[in-house]
């Protein structure tokens, strides 16, 4: 489903570092794997230029036969808002937004018809054990509340690709645990695909398969 | 489980859309009044001005009707004998001539605009200053009759059958009201036979206005330049209504200088919502960028800012529209149409909402607010967010207002604009300078703040260390605090020096015009009174009075598209008149064989092209005569132009012996008071005279020069008010914003203290700065009102006076306010708790 050939990246400027270099990676349909890799060597600097955030100097990513790196912003920017989901380190809550308004925050970009979001965020809410906290401010929730609720704005449009930065590094062990068991069960339901970026061992061994960021490239963990 | 739902989930863009404008309602709040506040000043001022044009085009076609060419002259009039020389004229079918006047009505202060008319001339022409069918048709002819029209039998609350007293000279005649007008309109006038008219004025032989009808098919063209060729100097035949034009430019530059308030406040209020939307956007740094990574293109990100932008704008056109209607009719139903300024008197206005006003200040008010959140809102769309997501980027977004080539060029642009010459008699050149120049300061103020806090030497204690490295860090947040209160304070400083210049020149030049002790003046309240031969005999007879200087004043039409000018025709008493007269520049004797001398306004120089040492003509009593320009003079009384000759000059060339005003200066031992009843007593009719001592002159002079800049002043006032009520708000915004920090100091083990000392030392820091950049703008500012916008508006210079004490008091006032709001959020920021403060997110 998702391809990746030859990808390099370079941070131009004064300081130019070459951080990615012939990363090779094939992702099958509703498959679950780890990144792991020192820190600074370039994992979100990946996570980035597969969500087109920010574009490789070379090689190609591939999302079902669609070439990303040919795709201006607009058209990056629409595939992602259909197609992918995020979770991140810092959990990134719209603080003003209510917990239901948050997850419905990709339902709503994608048009989704009101009676519809509304049925589907609930739902999504009850899946990831926030059943009842709809009409809660982020402020209100814990860091493990929050990333549940972080998980299940990445998944109520049901994306093909889940990407996830270091989801748990800023839980507890026992949350971390919690979080990462939700993060599975749900990826696995809905049957999309998932790149877990992480530090921790115990993490990566929640997914289908492991694979380390070096800076020769990518190779699968032994 | 729904019962826990405590609100509808709105999971619609629009709420999402509207979700963050919650979050800072107060600074909104501001943004919003700030345009409507310039929104309310604008429309209100062009509603004014719809109804003083209005009225003023109805008077002015009811009063010359159906003519095709008017000639006119100077007021006083022109020789009847042209009226029979004009009618015989082929082309002309009827020559209908008029004696105009400004009648004086004892005891009161607003004159009856009194015309006379030949009834059967102006029956073809001007129909509806013919009495609707009197009783008797006689009362057309006879000398003491006189019709009203309906608004002035109103207002004098006269019927027909009662009388009129009228003053004329000094004495009082009484005319019977024999009929109403049909004239509709709010014009107050009265109507009489031409020939009991001139008879009642001792104006016998003159008129003052001839109105034409052309016979079919004639070239207007053709006969306007013929008869133009035929007419003796000093009168001008034009096109009817072109008096309305040159009378709605009489007091344009009063009405843009309001109007350019106004925009003065919008502008303030689009600068607010640029400030404003530029801290939330970089407040909302990381959750815009969450937005793209979700999938909403730049494009929407941009649109999103913009529709924010509008909304503001929105909201506050409305606020301004309601409020606007209510002060323009607040101050028509207080002052009238012309708001105090006289030229429109007894006229009582309606107010018209038109719509197309309506939406075109609706549509300002919205574009201003666009255009300030303009600049967030690109910046906002260029960000890249897979950045923007990351703590303590917030300094990229203040780096791109850096180059410095934009702001030094539009300051160039502003020099130049200075130089140029008024547009249709508005200093539209001076105003885009004005504009210009503060636009190219607030450009440079990012790089203006790095350079200047990149120089101060980091102090000792740890407070002001830290602010200061704060400020060196992130000189782009400061730069934003720092663009709004350069802006506010160099407005209120120019507006300061320019009304303290004026105000202080013209206090001198009082001193320098008024050196009698004692002054009678006929002219107030119409122009049918003054002094006769006799009468000045007898005052400068009186024992008391030493010398006595009279006036006469006419007024010369010199040029077909601009308003008479004065010709004030003075005696000097042996003096020299350089030294009594307020001169500005060089002065030039004419020479043995020079046509005798003239002293010209400063507006003779700026509309006639006047020069010291020229020699120029002067229509008087239809003939040309020659003047040598010996010096200019200020004067503040008359706007359009004013020249002073030697009156025995006047009275030789004109055989007008008449005078309007006198100056007294009194014999040792005798008193204002006792010279005041010597003339009672001694002249019938001098009761209805004006006396004035110089000290009361001068003192209502300066009062109403106070309450006509009060009304200014106020506007400013609330304009800057409104500006630094943003200030501060912002800045509180940008100092809770960094309360993550410190929550973070507070953890390393700083003193509340000592955040408190180091946001005051911030405040003062930024304020002192920019108050010190706003005082250098607004000295520049206020040159360019002084040399250029005044001058090219009212025609007179003034001398600069900045009024020191009181911008240092405001600068005191401004610098304590600034470290009292730092402090103030700073505890407030500090209120956050300091473990939440440290978490992420918010
Ligand atoms: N905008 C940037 N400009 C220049 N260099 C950058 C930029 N962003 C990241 N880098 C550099 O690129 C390298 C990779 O960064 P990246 O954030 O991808 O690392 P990472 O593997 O995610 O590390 P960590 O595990 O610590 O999160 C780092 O060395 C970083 O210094
Ligand atoms: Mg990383």
């Amino acid at each position: 489903m998702l391809v990746l050939d030859k990808l390099a990246k370079t941070y131009a400027g004064a300081r130019s570092r070459s951080v990615l270099r012939g990363v090779d990676l094939t992702l099958a349909a509703g498959e679950y794997i780890a990144v792991m890799g020192e820190s600074g060597i370039g994992k979100s600097t990946l996570l980035n230029l597969i969500a087109g955030l920010d574009a490789p100097d070379a090689g190609s990513i591939r999302l079902d036969g669609v070439e990303l790196t040919r795709l201006d912003d607009d058209a990056a920017t629409l595939l992602r808002r259909k197609s992918m989901g995020f979770v991140f380190q810092a959990f990134h809550i719209l603080p003003y937004l209510s917990l239901a308004q948050n997850v419905a925050l990709p339902l709503v970009l994608n048009r989704v018809a009101e009676d519809e979001a509304a049925a589907r965020t609930h739902a999504m809410l009850a899946a990831v054990g926030l059943a009842g906290r709809e009409a809660s401010m982020p402020r209100e929730l814990s860091g493990g509340e929050l990333q549940r609720a972080a998980i299940a704005r990445a998944l109520v449009h049901s994306p093909k690709l889940l990407l996830a930065d270091e989801p748990t590094g800023n839980l507890d062990p026992d949350s971390a645990a919690q979080v990462l068991a939700l993060l599975r069960a749900q990826v696995k339901t809905r049957n999309a695909a998932c790149i877990l970026v992480t530090h921790s061992q115990a993490a990566a061994a929640t997914a289908d398969r492991i694979v380390v960021l070096t800076a020769q490239g990518l190779r699968e963990a032994g | 489980m729904r019962a826990t739902m405590r609100a509808p989930l709105a999971l619609s863009r629009a709420a999402l859309f509207l979700a963050p404008l919650a979050q800072h309602k107060g600074r909104l709040a501001v943004s919003v009044l700030a345009i409507a506040l310039g929104v309310a000043l604008g429309y209100a001022v062009q509603l004014i001005n719809a109804v003083a044009l209005n009225e003023f085009s109805q008077a002015v076609r009811s009063l010359a009707g159906e003519a095709d060419l008017e000639i006119r002259g100077p007021r006083a009039g022109f020789d009847e004998m042209l009226y029979a020389r004009v009618a015989r004229m082929a082309q002309v079918a009827v020559a209908s001539p008029v004696l105009e006047a400004e009648a004086k009505l004892p005891g009161r202060k607003e004159p009856l605009h009194l015309l006379g008319v030949d009834a059967f001339r102006a029956a073809q022409v001007q129909p509806a200053l013919i009495g609707s069918a009197p009783a008797d048709l006689l009362d057309l002819l006879r000398p003491d009759a006189i019709f009203l029209s309906p608004a002035a039998a109103d207002s004098l609350s006269l019927k027909p059958g009662d009388r009129l007293a009228v003053q004329v000279g000094l004495t009082q005649q009484s005319l019977r009201v024999a009929g109403l007008l049909r004239a509709s309109g709010r014009e107050r006038l009265g109507v009489m036979d031409i020939a009991a008219a001139q008879l009642l004025l001792g104006r016998s032989g003159s008129i003052s206005r001839l109105d034409l009808r052309l016979r079919p098919g004639a070239d207007m063209d053709a006969v306007q330049a013929d008869l133009q060729a035929q007419l003796p100097p000093g009168l001008i035949v034009e096109r009817s209504h072109r008096d309305l034009q040159r009378n709605a430019n009489l007091s344009r530059a009063y009405r843009v200088n309001l109007n350019v308030l106004a925009l003065v406040a919008l502008f303030t209020g689009g600068f607010l919502v640029f400030s404003a939307q530029a801290l939330s956007v970089v407040r909302r740094r990381a959750q815009l960028a969450l937005l793209r990574v979700f999938g909403v293109t730049r494009g929407g990100i941009a649109r999103m800012l913009l529709a924010e932008g509008a909304l503001i704008g929105a909201a506050g056109a409305v606020l301004g529209l309601v409020a606007g209607y209510l002060m323009a009719a607040a101050v028509l139903a207080r002052f009238g149409a012309d708001l105090g300024a006289g030229e429109f008197r007894g006229l009582h206005p309606d107010l018209h909402a038109d719509p197309w006003a309506s939406a075109l200040f609706f549509a300002l008010g919205v574009a201003v607010a666009l255009a300030g959140s303009l600049s967030a809102a690109l910046e906002a769309a260029r960000a890249a967010p897979a950045q923007a997501l990351k703590a303590g980027d917030e300094q990229t977004a203040f780096a791109r207002l850096r180059p410095a080539w934009p702001g030094v060029a539009l300051l160039l642009a502003g020099a130049l604009c200075t130089a140029a010459g008024p547009v249709g008699g508005i200093p539209l050149f001076g105003y885009i300078a004005i504009a210009l120049m503060l636009l190219g300061t607030l450009a440079l103020m990012p790089r203006l703040a790095t350079t200047v806090f990149a120089v101060l030497p980091l102090p000792r204690a740890a407070g002001a260390r830290l602010a200061l490295a704060q400020l060196q860090g992130a000189p782009g947040q400061a730069a934003v605090s720092l663009a709004a209160i350069v802006a506010s304070f160099s407005l209120m400083v120019a507006m300061g020096i320019m009304v303290a210049s004026f105000r202080v020149s013209l206090s001198q030049w009082l001193d320098q015009v008024l050196p009698a002790e004692l002054y009678m003046r006929t002219g107030m309240g119409g122009d049918t009174g003054f002094l006769s031969p006799e009468d000045q005999e007898r005052i400068a007879a009186l024992p008391g009075v030493r010398r006595a200087e009279f006036l006469r004043i006419e007024q010369l039409l010199l040029a077909p598209d601009k308003p008479r000018v004065a010709l004030l025709a003075r005696s000097f008493g042996g003096d020299d008149p350089g030294q009594r007269l307020p001169l500005v520049g060089a002065a030039f004797a004419p020479r043995a064989g020079d046509p005798p001398p003239l002293w010209a306004s400063e507006a003779m120089v700026d509309l006639y092209g006047y020069r010291v040492g020229q020699v120029v003509q002067l229509p008087l009593a239809g003939q040309l005569r020659r003047f040598t320009v010996a010096g200019i003079w200020r004067d503040y009384a008359r706007q359009h132009g004013s020249v002073i000759i030697a009156r025995e000059l006047y009275m030789a060339y004109t055989g007008d012996r008449k005078a309007n005003d006198v100056a007294l200066y009194l014999a040792p031992g005798a008193s204002p008071a006792s010279v005041m009843r010597a003339i009672r007593a001694s002249i019938p009719g001098a009761a209805n005279v004006e006396y004035g001592a110089p000290a009361e002159i001068r003192a209502r002079s300066l009062k109403v020069f106070d309450r006509t800049f009060a009304v200014t002043y106020a506007l400013e006032a609330v304009a800057v008010i409104i500006g630094l009520f943003g200030l501060s708000s912002n800045f509180g915004a940008l100092v809770l914003a960094r309360s993550r920090e410190f929550g973070m100091l507070r953890h390393v083990g700083m003193t509340r203290r000592q955040i408190g000392a180091m946001l005051a030392a911030e405040g003062a820091l930024v304020s002192a700065l920019g108050l010190a950049l706003g005082l250098a703008l607004g000295w520049v500012i206020s040159l360019v009102l002084i040399r250029v916008v005044n001058r090219q508006s009212f025609h007179w210079s003034m001398e600069l006076h900045p009024p020191w004490a009181l911008l240092a008091l405001l600068a005191a006032a401004l610098l304590l306010l600034a470290m009292f709001t730092a402090l103030a959020s700073g505890r407030r920021a500090l209120g956050v708790d300091v473990v939440r403060a440290v978490r992420e997110d918010w």
